[in-house]
């Protein structure tokens, strides 16, 4: 919205040599011990360290991370504000829900890990085409409108997909889609949360997000210097959408379960409220913001529980006081506008 | 601030190591903050209640030694996510031996599937989507679900109000209520009644002349109306003025003020089941209901009720298996026969849904008066 602090200069400013830590290194460690964290987990060794407690909180996060971070690209970058995210997500957890319980089912006669990482990888390619596909005829619509004008008609659109998905029986209509199979585990969560992340981190780089940052900043003068404003806002609503979708088919396929309200402008202002406190246009602040919201809501939950048991009801007053207090001394995020210097591009890039 | 963030990170692992002392744990999943947290209120009550009368009595007996019990209870918001995460944490972090909850349907789907993963038993008061324990080992519920009323309305009219001849017109487009219809045929038929007439109609039609019509061509001894409260006071008004003079039956679905207020006189000597009622004349209820007012104020609802009922048959499974073993309670819990509860008597016959007691009221000068339970 036009009201937002303006945003700093995006470029980083020149720094000697390469970062230490760089993008892949990250990536790679990450992946390094996604595995044997899963194994161990599974295989019930040091219960008391690592429990399924944790591993599904660090799930939730990635999910969580994929919804933020694509948010970003049309509430940051894009400088859009952007209402329906929960609705594309609503997309993909049915399509991918769909095709994992409906069409792939002979899949699972495959070898045991064959068959459920062909099923979990061909319904998340399906989420991410449907959910592109809303995505896209939605940049179509709204490529007119800007401001408080767009949040009107995405949130719409949200109510729409809620309200549909509530009335097709065939998926079980209010009641819920159930025997959902359960094909991701952390692991998927995180090879698809570090290809989100790179994904998003190269286009931002590239020809493309430049474009985005300069209707950001005048659309007027971006249109003057020859840049196509529909299209550059199609591109973006698209993406944005297929990635809300992967995370909305991962979530399907974790919970087992979901149900059209889960997806509703309330699920949308949860990823708004963790996207403002990570800090807009900054992949590090949608990172660092999933994992903030996340961690005080659990931490709260399990410090009222373990001392203050009678509390326990005051959790959903304390966590806004925290993060009220959190965006008043911090008025851009926790790190708007800034990148670690491990998303960084490499300079001279 | 990521420093922060990563110096929070111990506390996560320290509240889990708070000491403990010998005792039973049992976790509660219930909507304390949310669209329906006067539910999570009523369970919170209850849970407060059934814990205090347990430890007062030195606790539960497992084995040969009295143990202390804690219900440690958590807020699932209503919300699917925050039910697995709570079930997460109730499992893996606290340990617990078994859980009551969660309450809607949709978070105790969203909680079973990770229970049954764990093996871990769950008792949910509140869920009548039959999903939620099919084709599960470890999910149980204290509720009926909805088509077993058709059961109790058939048991009613055949035993106590010696009806020869039924007819049914219901909602076809509707779960619920063709539900409840079919299973009311089958049970009708099944005690030597008849069914005489069969009649169906869309949500949101209001003239039903053509269906009562034929109805009243075989003239059954009652009409079985399994719909929903605004629109049964309609149908009961058409079928009096055709000249229909059969009792009037319905289900849970009747359960609201609006019914009496829509219909009127017309209502007067219809009756309806239901899954528990405040003047219910059975001991157990009328301690729990004096226990409940007293301390807290309040007429104890259905949840209430039912979470006292699903608290009580996880520790009548924990003294039954007599140790503190999350499988031996499952199996304790799946041979329950003949729990009394405050909302009836329970039984599990194979399967985590219960074959027990429902109440039949009977609506008297607009008001809904309790008439009879029945025990199938």
């Amino acid at each position: 919205m036009s009201t937002q602090p303006q945003p700093e200069p995006t470029t980083p400013p020149p720094e000697s040599g390469l970062p230490k830590v760089r993008f892949w290194m990250v990536c790679a460690l990450i992946l390094a011990l996604a595995l044997p964290l899963q194994l161990s987990v599974d295989a019930g060794l040091f219960p008391d360290v690592l429990n399924p407690y944790y591993l599904h909180l660090l799930t939730i996060i990635g999910m969580n991370i994929i919804l933020v971070a694509s948010l970003n690209l049309l509430n940051g970058y894009l400088g859009e504000f952007a209402l329906g995210h929960a609705g594309f997500m609503a997309v993909g957890a049915y399509t991918a829900a769909l095709l994992a319980t409906k069409v792939l089912p002979g899949a699972a006669a495959l070898p045991p890990v064959i068959g459920t990482i062909g099923i979990l990888v061909v319904s998340l390619g399906g989420a991410m085409l449907a959910s592109a596909g809303v995505g896209y005829l939605i940049g179509l619509v709204t490529f007119k409108t800007v401001g408080d004008y767009l949040a009107i008609i995405t949130l719409g659109f949200n109510m729409i997909i809620v309200n549909a998905i509530q009335n097709i029986e065939f998926v079980g209509g209010p009641r819920g889609f159930t025997g959902i199979p359960k094909n991701t585990n952390f692991v998927a969560v995180a090879v698809c949360a570090l290809l989100t992340i790179a994904v998003l981190r190269n286009l931002i780089q590239s020809s493309f997000g430049r474009v985005w940052v300069s209707i950001r900043e005048n659309a007027i003068a971006a249109e003057l210097m020859g840049v196509s404003i529909a299209r550059a806002k199609n591109w973006a609503f698209t993406i944005a959408a297929a990635f809300a979708g992967l995370a909305g088919g991962l979530w399907a396929q974790n919970q087992q379960f979901i149900t059209p309200r889960s997806f509703d402008y309330i699920k949308t202002t949860e990823i708004l409220v963790m996207l403002y406190l990570g800090g807009m246009a900054s992949l590090s602040g949608s990172i660092l913001g999933v994992v903030a919201y996340t961690l005080l809501m659990e931490l709260l939950r399990n410090l009222l529980s373990a001392f203050a048991p009678q509390l326990a009801e005051w959790r959903m007053l304390i966590s806004p006081l925290i993060l009220i207090i959190i965006m008043l001394t911090r008025q851009t995020g926790l790190l708007g506008n800034r990148e670690w210097r491990w998303l960084r591009p490499r300079p001279g890039a | 601030m990521k420093r922060l963030t990563l110096a929070l990170l111990p506390l996560l692992a320290l509240s889990a190591c708070k000491p403990t002392a010998q005792e039973i744990k049992i976790g509660v999943s219930a909507p304390t903050t949310g669209s329906i947290s006067a539910t999570g209120q009523s369970a919170k009550n209850a849970i407060a209640l059934v814990q205090d009368e347990i430890n007062a009595g030195g606790g539960v007996k497992v084995g040969d030694k009295q143990v202390k019990v804690r219900f440690i209870l958590e807020d699932d918001e209503d919300k699917p996510e925050s039910a697995a995460t709570v079930f997460q944490k109730l499992i893996n972090q606290d340990k617990v031996l078994a859980i009551v909850g969660s309450y809607t349907s949709k978070c105790s789907n969203a909680g079973a599937p990770i229970a049954e993963a764990s093996g871990i038993p769950v008792v949910s008061p509140w869920s009548t989507n039959p999903n939620v324990t099919k084709g599960r080992k470890f999910i149980f519920r204290a509720c009926f679900i909805d088509p077993f009323q058709g059961r109790v309305v058939a048991q009613f009219a055949t035993s106590k109000l010696k009806a020869k001849t039924g007819a049914v017109l219901y909602d076809v487009a509707s779960d619920y209520n063709k539900g409840i219809a079919e299973v009311f045929r089958d049970e009708f038929t099944k005690m030597g009644g008849k069914i005489v007439g069969f009649e169906t109609y869309n949500t949101k039609d209001t003239d039903f002349s053509g269906q009562l019509t034929k109805i009243k061509g075989s003239n059954p001894d009652v009409l079985f109306l399994p719909n929903y409260f605004n629109e049964v006071p309609l149908q009961i008004q058409q079928a009096r003025k055709l000249g229909l003079t059969a009792v009037m039956l319905g289900g849970d679905g009747w359960d609201n003020p609006e019914l009496v207020k829509l219909g009127g006189k017309v209502m007067d000597g219809t009756y309806f089941s239901n899954h528990y009622s405040p003047d219910i004349d059975n001991p157990i209820a009328k301690g729990f209901i004096a226990k409940y007012k007293s301390r807290f104020g309040l007429v104890p609802d259905a949840a209430a009720a039912l979470t006292y009922d699903s608290a009580n048959l996880i520790l009548k499974a924990v003294a039954t298996a007599g140790k503190a073993d999350s499988k031996a309670i499952r199996d304790a819990l799946a041979a329950t026969v003949g729990f009394q509860g405050v909302t009836g008597n329970i039984t599990y016959g194979g399967s985590g849904d219960p074959v027990k007691g429902a109440v039949v009221i009977k609506v008297e000068d607009g008001k809904f008066v309790f008439d009879s339970a029945v025990n199938p």
